[in-house]
């Protein structure tokens, strides 16, 4: 029997759970060892030679270098463990999280200043505004 | 004997740590989420608790993918402030109470919850905003802290249901220790909040409003709230709010003896950074 995964249907929505953690082991580790200052200096001078370093998929370090992180979460990347290298970039988590969202910077802390994003409309995938 | 005598509740928004470490609280934006803590920082110092037994969540500093215990309860004699990526806070290190922590942790296990026992963890911002709302800026802690860290990173999270019966059996431990010690137990983490995906930035202040009553009036109930509820309402973030369960569950009105306890303090505001920080202090009655 499969597992109960009740939380697809959510929009904009990845729940990290045992198949997205297993995807993204080593793109996530790699986040991790960003927590080390000289980590963090030498993944700066030299991105790919860094992330070359590391087990991940061609696709994961693109969506690094990128800094698409709904790319880096759709394989594998967990947002607390994504945040070492918005931190190695001198990104707020403000920052990180709206980038995401396709809003500006600005827009987006607007929308949060005036209660945040209104669940209405967003509890299902397909569900009208 | 040790008692609890009462219980914190507390979003940890990492931006309020920030705000507080650059001396920003007076601006106009982070003012007002400052205010709501003014009464509890006079109260906690009138209290003056022997221990703080503090649920919170790790955000994958002293946990990496190598190690993810669902439950996990610090017993070292202290432990050190985590460099999150950004350098670590300027906050004093936390002394723990290992005497407590490994009678709990020995009690807890023989009622059936399986702990991971922890004697070196770095503590990140789950557990030093709390400290920080709460207490100011101290050249010290007021007193020893026990983390009780909780997985919520990786889904699934522990039921509300599970973290409601573990405060019941957290509070059994507690009640059976000699010392005759005065010790708070407080959940962090939530209000909504999502962090993640072009749904970032969702908050449901009637999720949150009714959450807060009930988890007052019937935490029984909400006890049985699904994961996906809290997903779908409170966002992927907003389920740290299980947290709160483990303290509410340790309170003398839901083990057999007592009324409801007393609502001393009651605030919520958006937003901080991402997030609806919401704020109680019950007092067992």
């Amino acid at each position: 029997m499969s597992l109960d995964k009740p939380y697809t249907d959510v929009p904009g929505t990845t729940i990290f759970d045992a198949e997205m953690s297993r995807q993204g082991y080593h793109l996530n580790q790699f986040c991790m060892s960003l927590m080390k200052a000289e980590n963090r200096a030498r993944f700066k001078a030299n991105e790919r030679a860094y992330l070359d370093e590391w087990p991940m998929t061609e696709e994961q370090k693109l969506a690094v270098m990128a800094r698409d992180l709904n790319r880096c979460i759709a394989l594998g990347g967990n947002i607390y463990f994504l945040a070492k290298i918005g931190a190695t970039d001198g990104k707020s988590f403000q920052q990180m999280a709206g980038s995401m969202t396709g809003m500006s910077e600005e827009d987006y802390r607007n929308m949060m200043v005036k209660g945040g994003r209104s669940v209405e409309g967003n509890r299902f995938t397909g569900e009208k505004k | 004997m040790a008692r609890i005598s009462a219980s914190v509740y507390t979003s940890h928004v990492p931006a309020v740590g920030a705000a507080l470490d650059l001396g920003k609280t007076a601006e106009p934006y982070w003012q007002p989420v400052f205010q709501g803590y003014d009464f509890s920082k006079k109260w906690l110092k009138e209290q003056k608790p022997d221990v703080i037994f503090l649920v919170y969540n790790d955000h994958a500093n002293a946990f990496s993918l190598d190690l993810i215990p669902t439950f996990a309860i610090g017993t070292a004699a202290e432990f050190a402030v985590a460099d999150e990526g950004w350098g670590p806070r300027p906050v004093p290190k936390v002394i723990g109470h290992p005497q407590l922590a490994g009678h709990i942790a020995q009690s807890v296990i023989q009622d059936d919850f399986d702990l991971t026992i922890v004697n070196k963890m770095d503590v990140d911002h789950g557990l030093t905003v709390p400290l920080s709302v709460m207490c100011g800026q101290p050249q010290a802690w007021p007193c020893p802290v026990i983390p009780f860290a909780v997985n919520v990173v990786q889904y699934p999270a522990p039921s509300g249901r599970r973290c409601y019966m573990l405060g019941k059996a957290i509070r059994k431990a507690i009640e059976s220790y000699d010392e005759p010690l005065n010790v708070q137990i407080w959940g962090t983490g939530g209000m909504s909040h999502q962090l993640q995906g072009p749904r970032a930035g969702l908050i449901n202040r009637e999720f949150d409003t009714d959450f807060l009553d009930r988890l007052i009036a019937d935490p029984e109930g909400l006890s049985k709230m699904p994961h996906i509820d809290y997903v779908r309402e409170a966002g992927s973030e907003g389920i740290e709010l299980v947290m709160w369960l483990i303290a509410r569950g340790a309170m003398n009105d839901v083990n057999g003896g007592g009324n409801k306890p007393k609502v001393l303090h009651r605030f919520y505001h958006v937003p901080a950074s991402n997030t609806a920080v919401g704020h109680l202090i019950l007092e067992n009655n």
